[in-house]
């Protein structure tokens, strides 16, 4: 049977500091994580300076077949939430900690928004009268630069990876309708943004490959990046970097919630009967995005031809009959089930009438929005007001921000996500993390994905493994942890 | 399959049905029409001055 799908989100955002001349980004990032840190130090007792390197949790990942590309003198930390928050590639980074479904991560994904807004208003109270570092949840700066929004989800090391790449291609290819977060223009190389002046992927236009390693250039569909963080000799964590940052919460749950359906069936080796391989996905995934019609017949390996609204019925199809013969446990009963029903009403409406998904799928949202606009202002796809409103729509500052004004339904509550800034998620090892970090943060030196090390003063270090991404949740440990007056109790009694 | 059928493609009588038992269709299209007015007005006064100058100065590095 397919094993839990543990899953989370890791989001790069946009970064710039306004009204200081030059930006640089770099520089920007690490006074905007610092800001906050800082000001969580005073609330809980945090040290996160960077003199603590050790705390960069790819630092400790056992057998890194790629080595990551983090300077580790850049900000690093880890939050009392299980999340980790730092600078890569000249970006603000936030991973979520690991959750058990889709409602999780979508709730963690906004705890997430909400710590990069506090960011920003920590950092602009240090900077001079005039300047402000702004923060875009977005993938693209429209000028052919892309940063990503990867997604992570638990897989059963046995399952041949052969059989993910084939099983999970076509879906990349084709999810983007349900989920696409919408973008302004083109950036893609032979195509100008006259021909495409909107389109259903942010993401879409820059990537050049099948399957590969790569993140940053000759990005693949699918990424093999295998760095479990985990026990590698039972998992895999699929890292997937072809999705785009969503601001609509249904966007992220489907996202995330009808993936982790289809690596279940793939899993379980209960893909669709028909055979779905495309011909040329990599041209398909930019024409998937491009067509607005969503009616572009695609050409299948075998010679016919699909729509990819066929294909994301053909998985939904298998989906659905999977739930019956095997059920939901590996994503959650309760959320797979909604994310089915979710999913097949986004599919019906896509195919009689898209513009009815305006408050739940984002590039449906933005449609709306700049047609609307377009028609008050008399002006047409092109014209460079748009192009601002498809920035702003990413604007993470409240004042600013056009996603929050548009009319997107919420799935979560604005009280979930401000827990969610600060507890983690009880049902995985995010729990333990979080919440040692909270109780004992002057005795852990070093927290990561796989462990944390704990100073008790005298002894060596004590280092207590997580590689079991499912234990070490309140349901396990609660208790125990609440009862030990100390770490170093903690640490007796866990036996480590 | 055959639930499937039905949810993709609507039956066109039930359509009109719906248009039929639903005079305020109008009425609905009117208050839409407002929420997108009122909307509109909001974006109008929340939009960068100088949206398009900040959409120029809008460079980021690439990243993953």
């Amino acid at each position: 049977m397919a094993i839990r799908k543990v899953l989370g989100v890791e989001t790069e955002f946009g970064i710039m500091h306004r009204g200081a001349g030059e930006s640089n980004p770099i520089a920007a990032s690490s006074m905007l994580i610092n800001a906050y840190v800082s000001s969580l130090a005073r609330s809980v007792g945090f040290d996160f300076e960077d003199e603590h390197p050790e705390i960069d949790a790819r630092g400790y990942s056992v057998g890194d077949a790629q080595p990551p590309e983090v300077d580790t003198h850049l900000v690093n930390a880890v939050l009392t939430n299980g999340a980790r928050y730092y600078v890569d590639h000249a970006h603000p980074e936030l991973s979520t900690p690991e959750c058990a479904d889709a409602r999780e991560v979508v709730v963690w994904d906004r705890a997430a928004e909400r710590i990069l807004q506090v960011s920003m208003e920590a950092a602009s109270k240090q900077l001079p009268e005039g300047q402000e570092i702004v923060v875009h949840k977005n993938n693209s700066d429209g000028k052919g630069n892309s940063y990503g929004c990867h997604e992570n989800y638990l897989m059963d090391r046995s399952v041949p990876f052969g059989r993910v790449v084939t099983g999970i291609l076509p879906f990349f290819v084709t999810r983007q309708l349900m989920v696409g977060a919408g973008k302004v223009g083109c950036e893609a190389t032979g195509m100008s943004s006259r021909e495409v002046p909107f389109q259903i992927s942010q993401r879409a236009d820059f990537f050049e490959e099948e399957v590969g390693l790569e993140t940053t250039l000759k990005r693949p569909i699918v990424n093999t990046r295998d760095e479990p963080h985990c026990d590698a000799q039972k998992y895999r964590r699929l890292h997937v970097i072809v999705g785009d940052a969503n601001l609509s919460e249904v966007c992220t749950y489907l996202k995330v919630g009808t993936t982790a359906i289809v690596l279940s069936l793939i899993e379980d080796d209960e893909l669709p009967q028909r055979e779905l391989a495309l011909a040329a996905p990599v041209p398909a995934l930019r024409r998937v995005s491009w067509d607005l019609s969503l009616s572009l017949p695609l050409d299948m390996a075998d010679g016919s031809k699909m729509t990819a609204l066929e294909i994301q019925w053909e998985y939904l199809d298998a989906a659905k009959k999977y739930a019956e013969s095997h059920g939901l446990d590996s994503v959650g009963e309760e959320v797979g089930a909604d994310v089915l029903r979710r999913w097949e009403a986004t599919l019906t409406a896509l195919e009689s009438d898209p513009m009815s998904l305006a408050s739940t799928v984002d590039w449906v949202a933005k449609k709306k929005l700049y047609e609307a606009y377009m028609e008050r202002h008399g002006v047409e796809w092109g014209d460079g007001k748009l192009a601002a409103l498809d920035l702003q729509y990413h604007d993470l500052r409240p004042g600013r921000s056009l996603a929050t004004r548009v009319g997107l339904e919420r799935i979560t509550t604005d009280a979930e996500v401000e827990a969610a800034m600060t507890t983690p998620p009880a049902t995985t090892r995010a729990w333990f993390r979080g919440t040692c970090l909270s109780k004992w943060a002057s005795s852990i030196v070093a927290a990561n994905w796989d462990s944390l090390v704990f100073d008790v003063g005298g002894d060596p270090l004590r280092r207590v493994p997580m590689m079991e991404p499912l234990r070490g949740t309140a349901a396990m440990l609660e208790e125990l942890v609440e009862s030990c007056r100390t770490p170093a109790e903690l640490i007796e009694r866990l036996g480590a | 399959m055959a639930e499937r059928e039905q949810k993709k493609k609507p039956a066109p009588a039930r359509q009109d049905e719906v248009v039929e038992d639903a005079p305020p269709v109008s009425e609905k299209g009117e208050k839409i029409k407002a929420e997108l007015d009122e909307l509109l007005d909001e974006i109008d006064e929340v939009l960068e001055e100088n949206a398009e100058d900040f959409v120029r100065s809008y460079v980021q590095k690439g990243g993953q």
